[in-house]
């Protein structure tokens, strides 16, 4: 997609570097004379908002790194003195711990986007893949970092996520032990999350990379679902991508100041502000809301074993979605019966949340069982079978047509296109 | 270390025993306990602020009852008057830390020393250790106060924590330490407690270690307040909300400056966008 950049610096001196080293063609080819379909909706600005929570967990995480202390004794003090004296440290430290929600709320809604129109499907297998190694790289940074301030849900959080490896048979204590560095979650745990919080959001920009890379050699799938055929069905990134994906972000801004500047800590547990105490277990033991479905499958299946593997494989699935949906329509515009299932499938996810912050007993229990069970059928029967039974409406001849298409002509088209 | 292993190791395997996260009996309390009034705060919503007077009055309940057990010591009394805060002069902060002794040393000769307060210091300790204040008090610990009016919640069921988004209720902690404060009562029929334990409303469980600490005309408020136990609770829950967010002004006025930022910059990349694709429908 991208091809060889025909651009050409005015100026000397950049005439001579860019002969040297042509990172200015790149950043031109990239994000300016890229073509991104014309018809891209507003769900398509997550992948820049994403880049900026990034960016922001790192600006905002590098400084509060300059404060904290990762000890037992001093993590929770350090927090409160980041909180009490250093220079907008209560901003700061806010805007980390809301960013993290923040990067979650836009990633749900990256995904969603990907699996409503079909952005998985061929040639984009690998970019999927990419991402689903990012979200996994997301949750292991969030959770350690959440175990950062040494509150108790911190610790008893800890406890609760490290011991599920004691599950897997034969090597699960060993794997524990290596997570806890010793027989317990104490210093030497807490000082290897840090460590590990600082190196994994690195690690997610290097794929993130890579992920853009893979974007900019398939191109980006858009609302109808089908190829860019000619110029007249693309609009190049600048100014076009970049004027909405800015005004999408400033928006997004705006949500996430609410949250920063009004109610910071109506995301996170009021336990947290209790330092950490090995000898009392909180009365409820709750993950962050952003991992209560799977929270919940974990909890749904009555073995420890087959929890924990329902558990990593409801994301791992997620790999194999190129696979298990081989429907060659890739939008759920043009998909009536995989639509509804969508949406079915939305508010099964939504369901698994709200169970996951209920205590396991009763009628909990077996609606988030229900639910588990719907979670895996969705994946592996009823992608596969609606691959085979679901006729597919007719899409557009082009991207232009849909979007520019002869209005009177073909209304049902058009609607809701742009 | 032994014991503190064993009793982790306990706790870990009744945690993941009750299916990782519940404990039935969380879940009964929860059922009991009533939800705490929810009060107005003049720290609620986008334009919150602390009243001054108000703030005054809670800390000094604080130092005429709470301060015998509980101790606040991640406030340091600088802060007392920094801005935003209880509105006390440079002097005023001095003699009121000048009123506390603190542990220094160790001096030349190597020995530990007790001097007055200066402003730089923080609230000191009540008791030396952990151990100390549960010999003190049947086993029970009264706990640090520099937090707990974020420490402490209470569940707000669905549609409530969706519209609590929306209004910016925040104030679940304070309403709490209210509650509990004023929550005291004679146990109903049948509840038993023992000699050491008092019935409470409000408390997970009802029996908390605590002996009703308030009661009416305890503490002398100069400014004609009245000096009931409903106006104590509620002044000094709101000196713990500043105890425990001694920057909430700040962070609500700068607040309101970046949503007005934000959305007039909204408004322009808006019309920017709308220009720029003016040519490509």
């Amino acid at each position: 997609m991208s091809g060889p950049s025909n651009f050409k610096p005015k100026s000397a001196f950049l005439q001579w570097t860019e002969r040297r080293l042509p990172i200015l063609g790149l950043m031109h080819s990239s994000f300016v004379a890229y073509p991104t379909p014309r018809n891209l909706n507003y769900w398509w600005t997550f992948g820049g908002i994403l880049s900026f929570c990034l960016g922001v967990q790192i600006i905002t995480g590098i400084v509060l790194a300059m404060h904290y202390t990762p000890t037992v004794a001093g993590a929770f003090e350090s927090v409160e003195h980041i909180m009490r004296d250093v220079n907008f440290g209560w901003l700061i430290r806010y805007v980390h711990a809301n960013g993290a929600s923040m990067f979650f709320i836009a990633v749900y809604i990256h995904i969603f986007r990907g699996l409503y129109y079909g952005s998985y499907k061929e040639p984009r297998e690998i970019l999927w893949i990419l991402g689903v190694i990012i979200f996994l790289l997301m949750m292991a940074t969030a959770f350690m970092g959440y175990v950062l301030p040494w509150g108790q849900m911190s610790f008893w959080g800890a406890t609760v996520i490290t011991n599920l490896f004691s599950a897997l048979p034969g090597v699960g204590p060993k794997i524990v032990e290596l997570l806890w560095g010793g027989y317990s979650v104490d210093q030497p745990t807490l000082q290897r999350f840090f460590s590990l919080h600082y190196l994994l959001p690195f690690m997610i920009a290097g794929v993130v990379v890579l992920h853009i890379w893979a974007l900019h050699e398939v191109g980006q799938n858009n609302p109808a679902g089908i190829d860019v055929k000619s110029d007249k069905d693309t609009v190049p990134f600048t100014p076009y991508a970049t004027a909405k994906d800015n005004f999408a972000m400033v928006c997004f801004m705006i949500f996430f100041a609410w949250f920063v500047f009004y109610i910071p800590n109506y995301l996170g547990h009021a336990d947290n502000y209790i330092p950490a105490n090995p000898l009392q277990t909180p009365t409820h033991i709750v993950p962050e809301w952003y991992f209560l479905p799977f929270y919940a499958i974990l909890r749904a299946i009555p073995s420890k074993l087959g929890g924990v593997m329902a558990m990593f494989g409801s994301i791992a699935l997620l790999a194999f979605l190129p696979w298990l949906d081989r429907a060659k329509t890739r939008s759920a515009r043009y998909r009536p019966l995989f639509k509804q299932f969508f949406w079915v499938f939305v508010i099964v996810c939504i369901g698994l949340g709200w169970l996951g912050s209920k205590p396991a007993e009763g009628a909990y229990v077996i609606a988030s069982r229900i639910l588990t069970a719907y979670y895996f059928i969705h994946f592996l029967v009823i992608l596969p079978l609606l691959s085979y039974y679901e006729k597919p409406a007719p899409v557009p001849a082009s991207i232009a047509d849909s979007v520019l298409g002869n209005q009177p002509l073909a209304p049902a088209r058009v609607k809701g296109s742009r | 270390m032994m014991k503190k292993n064993t009793l982790l190791a306990l706790g870990v395997v009744s945690a993941i025993s009750f299916g990782v996260s519940s404990s039935t009996f969380a879940a009964d309390d929860a059922h009991s306990t009533p939800q705490p009034p929810r009060l107005s705060w003049t720290f609620a919503g986008p334009f919150g602020h602390f009243d001054k007077a108000q703030i005054q009055r809670g800390f000094k309940v604080y130092r005429e009852v709470c301060q015998s057990c509980h101790s606040m010591k991640l406030v340091a009394f600088r802060t007392l008057g920094q801005s935003g805060a209880l509105g006390f002069s440079e002097g005023q902060v001095r003699a009121i830390a000048a009123e506390y002794q603190i542990n220094d040393g160790p001096n030349d000769r190597g020995e530990m020393f007790q001097r007055p307060g200066r402003p730089s210091d923080y609230f000191p300790l009540i008791y030396p250790n952990e151990q100390a204040a549960r010999a003190t008090h049947n086993g029970a610990l009264p706990v640090d106060f520099s937090v707990i009016a974020k420490a402490r919640t209470y569940e707000v069921g669905f549609p409530g924590f969706l519209i609590d988004i929306v209004r910016q209720y925040q104030e679940n902690g304070v309403d709490y330490i209210h509650a509990l404060l004023t929550g005291y009562a004679k146990a109903p029929e049948g509840f038993e407690i023992s000699q050491t334990q008092f019935y409470n409303k409000y408390f997970p469980g009802h029996r908390i270690a605590m002996r009703p600490p308030l009661e009416d005309n305890r503490v002398e408020y100069t400014d004609g307040t009245p000096q009931t136990v409903d106006q104590y609770a509620r002044d000094v829950a709101a000196f713990l909300m500043w105890a425990a967010e001694p920057h909430l002004e700040a962070r609500k006025r700068i607040g309101f400056q970046v949503m007005i930022f934000l959305i007039v910059f909204a408004g322009l990349a808006y019309f920017t966008k709308k220009k720029v694709w003016a040519d490509a429908h």
